[in-house]
């Protein structure tokens, strides 16, 4: 199972992130839980300056805005791999 | 990040696409005028001189003014913004000395897309990268306080003249305040925490390669969809409360209270902005209605330059990474530069 983070402050717009993420997984049939981080220096060890992020298998997929649902989907889809 | 290519067809339909929202944007901007106009006056029948009346006109038309003046010009903003990051600003700005780092870095807050929200890790981000200080603060001043929501509304509510004057007095007030605190080498009251996730930062992922047309104007539809979302109930209590004041408040209400002639008036507004949380949109139409009874235009920028610089929010936030000697230094030269700008504005004005 791949390991799918938000990162934020835990503002409005990570916390939104958080729930496209989740829906977007749901939707593409994953059992991937999301996991929300908020430690400041977690955030800045991925080399994240805006929030929020989302970091997919230790990779930033996208920092500082939150994407349209389907370009959400599409971002995911390829970067999971096919569950084994 | 492997972009996949776009089929060449989007390619050329998206800017199209694009220029025709615009320009019927631009269109229903110029026809809002009349059309409230007729609508309320004409059609609804309400009596010209009655005061609901005019708070309605009020109302109505600002809301739709500054709805379409908005979606235009973040989008547009946006869009350019894209040639920029905050990763790349970074690099910009590393190594840089003060003083024209200062410049600079007031300059790149403008340009950067930024949201005060990322006002932490982005910190942290630019001691790692060796920006002094001084410089860090003075883009996070410039950033909220001369953002395109300001501006444009500025420009759109009151003219060239009152825009242009906000821009040049945020930027001083940024380059200077950040020189200012750059000098008093406060660097010990920097959180240790910082100094610590500053060491072990990663580099900055190639999150933002060079983004094609397409995901330009994507960034461009989020950002639309993101500010108005996060605004639109500041936006309308922010019109209301204009409506009520444009309504009922006598005419020289304010200039009696809080005229040029009150020199409490800029300190008095500028403690009242800070616990204030509202942004740009939602401070506007009240100062545009405020302006209207008389108050002064430096005591309402200052207040309005006070509610977007100095928020509760974001000073919380950088109380996570600055101790508070010296977030304490920090409010009070930026409150000193906004309270002294209001003075000038209402000399000058």
């Amino acid at each position: 199972m791949s390991s799918v983070k938000v990162l934020g402050s835990g503002c409005a717009n990570c916390r939104r992130l958080e729930k496209l993420t989740e829906e977007a997984l749901a939707d593409l049939g994953r059992t991937e839980t999301v996991e929300h981080v908020t430690d400041y220096a977690e955030i800045a060890a991925h080399g994240v300056m805006t929030t929020p992020a989302l970091v997919v298998d230790g990779e930033v997929v996208l920092a500082g805005r939150i994407p349209a649902p389907a370009a959400l989907r599409r971002a995911l889809a390829e970067r999971l791999p096919a569950p084994a | 990040m492997s972009a996949v290519a776009a089929p060449p067809r989007v390619r050329t339909r998206v800017p199209l696409t694009a220029a025709a929202a615009l320009a019927a944007a631009v269109g229903l901007y110029f026809a809002l005028g009349p059309f409230w106009e007729w609508t309320l006056f004409r059609l609804a029948g309400l009596p010209r001189d009655a005061r609901y009346a005019d708070a309605i006109h009020f109302f109505c038309f600002d809301t739709t003014k500054i709805l379409a003046l908005l979606v235009g010009i973040v989008f547009i903003v946006r869009v350019l913004r894209s040639f920029l990051s905050v990763e790349r600003t970074r690099a910009l700005l590393g190594g840089r000395r003060e003083g024209l780092g200062n410049v600079a870095a007031a300059g790149l807050g403008v340009a950067t897309p930024f949201c005060s929200c990322s006002a932490v890790p982005a910190f942290i981000g630019f001691v790692a990268a060796g920006v002094p200080l001084g410089v860090t603060l003075s883009f996070l001043i410039a950033s909220p306080m001369v953002n395109e929501v300001a501006v444009v509304l500025l420009y759109g509510l009151f003219g060239f003249e009152i825009a242009a004057l906000y821009v040049a007095s945020g930027l001083l007030i940024a380059i200077v305040a950040g020189a200012f605190l750059g000098r008093l080498r406060l660097e010990r009251y920097i959180e240790p925490f910082v100094l610590e996730a500053a060491a072990n930062a990663g580099a900055a992922g190639s999150v933002e390669a060079r983004p094609s047309w397409s995901e330009r104007f994507e960034l461009g539809r989020e950002e639309v969809r993101s500010i108005l979302g996060r605004i639109w109930p500041y936006l309308l209590a922010g019109i209301a409360l204009g409506a009520v004041i444009h309504g009922w408040v006598p005419s020289d209400f304010f200039a009696r209270y809080a005229g040029r002639g009150n020199p409490l008036a800029v300190p008095f507004a500028v403690v009242l902005g800070v616990p204030l949380y509202s942004n740009a949109a939602g401070v506007l139409p009240l100062v545009e209605a405020l302006h209207a009874k008389g108050l002064a235009m430096g005591t309402l920028l200052a207040f309005m330059m006070s509610v977007v610089a100095l928020s509760l929010p974001e000073m919380i936030l950088l109380r996570r990474v600055l101790r508070p000697q010296l977030l304490a230094c920090f409010v009070a030269v930026v409150a000193g530069g906004i309270v002294a700008t209001g003075f000038l504005f209402n000399a000058i004005l």
